[in-house]
């Protein structure tokens, strides 16, 4: 077996000593903080990165809820708006009505007073139109006429007795 | 040995020595006082290995938005980061470069080993055990270190009846000794066999004509295997590399 020879021992030992060596300060004192540093580097970008989106990702949250506050308060606004014109508008019909209403009282008033003028004045001509009527009814059935005072008086009466 | 290995090929029927890719050669024989340092090809492909690793980790300016080969990198940082945070807590932080880096190197090893005519670097015992050893005896010079004698306590795990410790304590002490040879034995045999077996299949391929579509597909299959065992043999070598420093960090647990 040439791995048992020992004369090849001493410069396989010393090579390897040699390589390894070299191996290791080139490992040790560049490579790996090289790589180390650039891992380091990653590592941090991306956590910066990550901040940096839960950042923007809360100033949109709190753009959204300004702009849904203005909103709300948009909406209320209108809302009032609209319950001021319609308040406005009841008041107007209502002054218009009570107006309205008042007029139709005024001439249903002096109506009434011309219904009452009118009867009265229907009833005043009635007694001379019963006195007419019986004159003529008493002259058509005896052929006497009566009097005026008479018949007023029989009028009277059989007013009295209804 | 090697005219011995040519006279075996012509004479067995195999066109290769499966072991003959273990072989070490010299490239470019170098004396360093009375040390053998020869560039060898095994030094060839853990040069190559280390060069890839860092043409992988280091090349391109890092990006907050990664490419592909940026994936790829920091997929592995975050694979061992997490198996080091698992196994060790926060206090094991400062072995990740250690851990990343012996988890790269076998890692690589091992996937380079898969390339045809390459060289295994881990199919070395020497190789892997010292591997081993380093951890080992880092985890145990720091163990003692950090907690002093305390580290002691390790062997006689809290709760165990006194009746038990005169049994356990020996059995803790020796399987503590053997952690480093069954981390090394663990790594340096999957490889070995692994590649053995794909080369003595590949011989069957070549040898056996028209038939050699079976051991073809079977090699296929094999080859799908292999990188898997050498993703999980990486793997496994640098999970009990935490865990063993993870005794040390706390002996207690």
């Amino acid at each position: 077996m040439p791995q048992l020879d020992v004369h090849d021992f001493a410069p396989q030992l010393i090579w390897l000593a040699i390589t390894f060596v070299t191996l290791y300060i080139l490992m040790a004192r560049t490579a790996l903080p090289k790589i180390a540093n650039v891992i380091e580097e990653r590592r941090d970008r991306i956590s910066r990165d990550l901040d940096e989106a839960a950042q923007l990702k809360s100033d949109t949250d709190k753009a959204i809820a300004s702009y849904e506050q203005a909103l709300a308060e948009a909406r209320q606004k209108a809302h009032a708006i609209a319950q001021e014109a319609r308040d406005k508008l009841n008041a107007e019909i209502e002054r218009e009505r009570q107006d309205v209403d008042r007029k139709i009282a005024e001439k249903v008033s002096a109506a009434e007073a011309r219904i009452a003028d009118a009867t009265s004045a229907a009833l005043e001509h009635v007694n001379a139109i019963a006195q007419e009527t019986i004159g003529a009814i008493v002259d058509t059935l005896i052929g006497a006429q009566p009097s005026q005072d008479e018949i007023s008086a029989a009028i009277n009466s059989a007013q009295k007795q209804k | 040995m090697a005219a011995n290995q040519e006279g075996q090929g012509s004479e067995g029927g195999l066109a290769l020595d499966p072991m003959h890719q273990f072989e070490i050669e010299r490239l470019l024989p170098i004396k360093f006082g009375g040390l053998d340092a020869s560039f060898t090809n095994s030094s060839l492909w853990m040069v190559l290995g280390v060069f890839l690793v860092s043409l992988l980790l280091l090349a391109g300016s890092k990006k907050i938005v990664p490419g592909r080969l940026q994936s790829v990198g920091e997929i592995l940082f975050e694979f061992i980061s997490n198996m080091v945070r698992d196994t060790m807590g926060e206090e094991g932080r400062k072995f990740f470069p250690f851990i990343f880096t012996l988890f790269m190197f076998v890692l690589i090893s091992n996937l380079l080993g898969m390339v045809p005519y390459s060289f295994t670097v881990t199919s070395h015992i020497i190789v892997t055990f010292a591997l081993a050893l380093t951890v080992w005896l880092g985890a145990t010079i720091y163990g003692f270190y950090k907690n002093g004698l305390g580290y002691l306590k390790l062997f006689a795990p809290p709760g165990t009846p006194m009746a038990m410790l005169p049994i356990l304590v020996p059995i803790e002490i020796i399987s503590y000794f053997t952690r480093p040879i069954s981390l090394s034995v663990r790594l340096f045999a999957n490889m070995m066999a692994g590649h053995t077996m794909l080369k003595v299949f590949g011989a069957f391929v070549a040898a056996l004509g028209w038939a050699g579509i079976v051991p073809l597909v079977v090699m296929v299959g094999f080859t799908g295997l292999e990188i898997l065992v050498a993703f999980l043999q990486a793997f496994i070598f640098a999970i009990l590399s935490c865990m063993y420093i993870n005794d040390a960090l706390h002996p207690q647990h």
